[in-house]
């Protein structure tokens, strides 16, 4: 039996309001003001001209955020493994799929297809880093972060490897929207890692629960919690603000959630629980 | 790793239902391949479509779940005693302790296509009554599974295209040596839709003709369905020690992931992200090359996917025997790992190589020993292969208990006191 534990050394997010991990710590640990505002999703510098115009926002807002927590943890990005987590993939695309199947002329452009699939932002990571470490990409709905942070930790624990989590989810238009109401995008990236370094900012230990899921104080980030199933990562993204060791559990299934532990690491890089 | 035990597994695809009929249809060389008649596709191919799968509804209590996708789901994991299999399990080892590992690529999305025929006229709304968490979303595959059987453990699906359903092997593995979970119900479930069949098409990689893998006159893949599931637990008990069971189990002995870092829809030209795979498989499994007695190839039969694989195999391998079974089944996409991984299972059972059919004149290009005709041998260890889309690889090596056996009772002799 091996203990689901991790160090975190980095973070990417991008979201309403919050770009990069820096300004949206200091806004979710109260240092400053939380101002609303859609997502901005850069265009990925890192893939070359043709594939970088045929990505949609899912993809974006995967490698942008990817791309960040990289960056922060310095490590070689090709010796990461990574699990995307998504609970939907490009709607825009899904839709005009749909919309095209349901017509007469049911031809589909290349492109369209291979967007389609929902493993394209982990095609298009490999692709951008020629990163040929494993690669999974997953689904649990709304409890689709847990279920990619829960993996994360079970290849850290279990197989000792470096892991990127990367969960993400963008908006569906109408008519999908009506069935799927997804507000605006929300992606967060960690690097995960066996080991504690000089660079660690909390160390994780994870388990089970059928306890309640942690809501957050604040109404408005509550509110972008309960709409995007990336976002259910915020509990835990506003303790590492905070800087302050607590538990926090993940919403997860409907009788399942994941509760975890984070320890911070402190100047000499030791960790209080 | 340590080996995991196939405890039960169980297919249906084009060739049958459960795998007395998949066997049967293995041994006499016959596929299921039909000319694609399939909802409002006009395409000139020929599909593995399952037979009957819209008339058995899913169980009364799930109709929220209803789409085909989920109906092959239930009609493939109640054959062979698979449902009952799992329902003892969970009073084994508890609800909570059972996970669900379920590959798909794309789930119920014919709902949705079939739901946008019926988009009101004036607001363009989608009919009352569509489920797109049940039906759509890839999480319904493993939400469907969780539900039927009343489990309460960790679930997810795994979609990573044309080897979600071997992936999810790797995920259910690494839970199960946390200790997480004591059992898995790893499987793959996909249903024919038109996206796949229209999105293939539109890449020129559809066959006119029952596909070929491996035929030096390959042209292209047949789209098909399938539902594959298996129930894994640990082979070792508590201490470590591999609990020996009887010599005809089926264990799970290494598992490789990579990434080819190359294309979306092109394999590496050298298969290299494939032969990362096989090579990790094989050192995870701790099983040399050689003692390999068969490869079930992932084998598509387009010209670019099946030269690369060769490569990949020839830089590993000398004269393995192999074959792809999709010439019988058809590609099933996401529940193509899943299917192959319980052929794989069935061909250490009945000790039987199947052939690769419609293929007659294997590609003297590619040069592999490449099987024309099923048949009876002495094999102990298999590997399975699932590439996918966006460069995503995974292979599956399986053995029989029996070598797993020997190997222990050799290793006691010349190290006593070790423990097994």
């Amino acid at each position: 039996m091996i203990p689901l534990t991790a160090f975190i050394e980095s973070v990417g997010v991008l979201g309403p309001g919050l770009n990069h991990w820096s300004d949206a710590a200091a806004v979710l640990a109260g240092r400053a003001p939380y101002v609303p505002a859609r997502t901005v999703i850069p265009a990925p510098a890192s893939l070359p001209p043709a594939e970088r115009r045929r990505t949609g926002a899912s993809v974006k807002l995967a490698l942008a955020v990817g791309h960040e927590a990289v960056a922060m943890s310095r490590r070689d990005v090709t010796t990461l493994a990574t699990v995307f987590a998504a609970s939907g993939s490009d709607g825009q695309n899904c839709h005009v799929i749909c919309e095209t199947l349901a017509g007469e002329d049911r031809k589909l452009s290349p492109t369209r297809f291979h967007n389609s699939v929902h493993n394209a932002p982990a095609g298009y990571w490999s692709i951008a880093t020629r990163a040929m470490a494993p690669s999974n990409v997953l689904c649990a709905y709304d409890g689709s972060f847990a279920a990619g942070l829960l993996e994360s930790l079970c290849q850290v624990a279990v197989d000792r490897v470096p892991t990127l989590l990367i969960a993400f989810d963008t908006d569906y238009p109408a008519p999908m929207r009506d069935v799927r109401p997804v507000p605006d995008a929300f992606g967060v990236a960690l690097v995960l890692v066996p080991e504690a370094s000089a660079g660690t900012l909390a160390r994780l230990d994870a388990r089970l629960t059928d306890a309640p899921c942690t809501t957050l104080a604040a109404p408005g980030f509550e509110q972008l919690r309960a709409a995007n199933p990336a976002a259910r990562a915020l509990p835990l993204l506003e303790a590492l603000a905070a800087g302050r060791s607590s538990s926090v559990v993940l919403d997860y299934l409907q009788d399942v959630q994941l509760h975890v532990d984070i320890a911070i690491s402190n100047d000499s890089g030791e960790f209080k629980s | 790793m340590n080996p995991l035990l196939l405890t039960h597994f169980t297919a249906t695809s084009c060739v049958g239902r459960g795998l007395d009929a998949t066997l049967a249809a293995l041994r006499g060389q016959r596929g299921g391949l039909v000319p694609c008649g399939f909802e409002r596709a006009s395409l000139d191919t020929w599909i593995g479509e399952v037979e009957g799968v819209d008339a058995h509804p899913v169980r009364a209590d799930l109709r929220d779940f209803e789409c085909r996708n989920n109906r092959l789901a239930q009609l493939g994991f109640t054959q062979d005693g698979f449902a009952d299999a799992v329902v003892a399990a969970r009073g084994r080892y508890g609800a909570q302790r059972v996970g669900v590992f379920v590959g798909t690529s794309t789930a119920g999305i014919l709902e949705t296509e079939l739901a946008y025929r019926r988009r009101d006229p004036q607001s363009g709304a989608l009919p009352a009554g569509f489920r797109y968490a049940e039906t759509h979303n890839p999480y319904s595959a493993a939400a469907f599974v969780r539900r039927y059987f009343e489990l309460q453990g960790p679930a997810l699906s795994i979609s990573s295209a044309c080897s979600s359903g071997a992936k999810v092997f790797g995920s259910a593995r690494r839970m199960l040596e946390t200790g997480l979970i004591d059992a898995a119900v790893v499987g793959g479930v996909d249903s024919l839709c038109l996206t796949t069949l229209y999105g293939f098409n539109s890449l020129e990689l559809l066959s006119p003709e029952p596909c070929k893998p491996f035929d030096a006159r390959r042209n292209g893949i047949s789209i098909g369905e399938a539902a594959g599931f298996a129930l894994l637990e640990r082979a070792c008990d508590a201490s470590g020690a591999f609990a020996a069971p009887h010599d005809e189990a089926i264990l799970l002995l290494g598992i490789g992931e990579s990434s080819d870092a190359y294309h979306m829809s092109s394999p590496h030209p050298q298969g290299l992200g494939a032969r990362l795979a096989m090579e990790q498989a094989l050192a995870t499994g701790g099983v040399a090359a050689r003692e390999v007695g068969y490869i079930n190839l992932h084998g598509t039969a387009t010209p670019s996917n099946d030269a690369a694989e060769s490569l990949a195999v020839r830089a590993l391998f000398d004269g393995t025997p192999c074959s792809s079974t999709k010439g019988a089944t058809g590609h099933t996409l996401g529940a193509a790992g899943a299917l192959e991984a319980v052929i794989a299972a069935l061909t250490l059972r009945e000790q039987l190589l199947p052939a690769g059919i419609n293929t007659t004149q294997p590609d003297p290009e590619l040069a592999l020993n490449y099987l024309l005709d099923s048949r009876t041998v002495n094999v102990r260890t298999v590997l399975s292969n699932s590439f996918g889309f966006g460069g995503t690889n995974c292979s599956l090596l399986f053995g029989r208990a029996d070598r797993t056996n020997r190997l222990n009772s050799l290793n006691a002799l010349t190290h006593p006191g070790t423990p097994l």
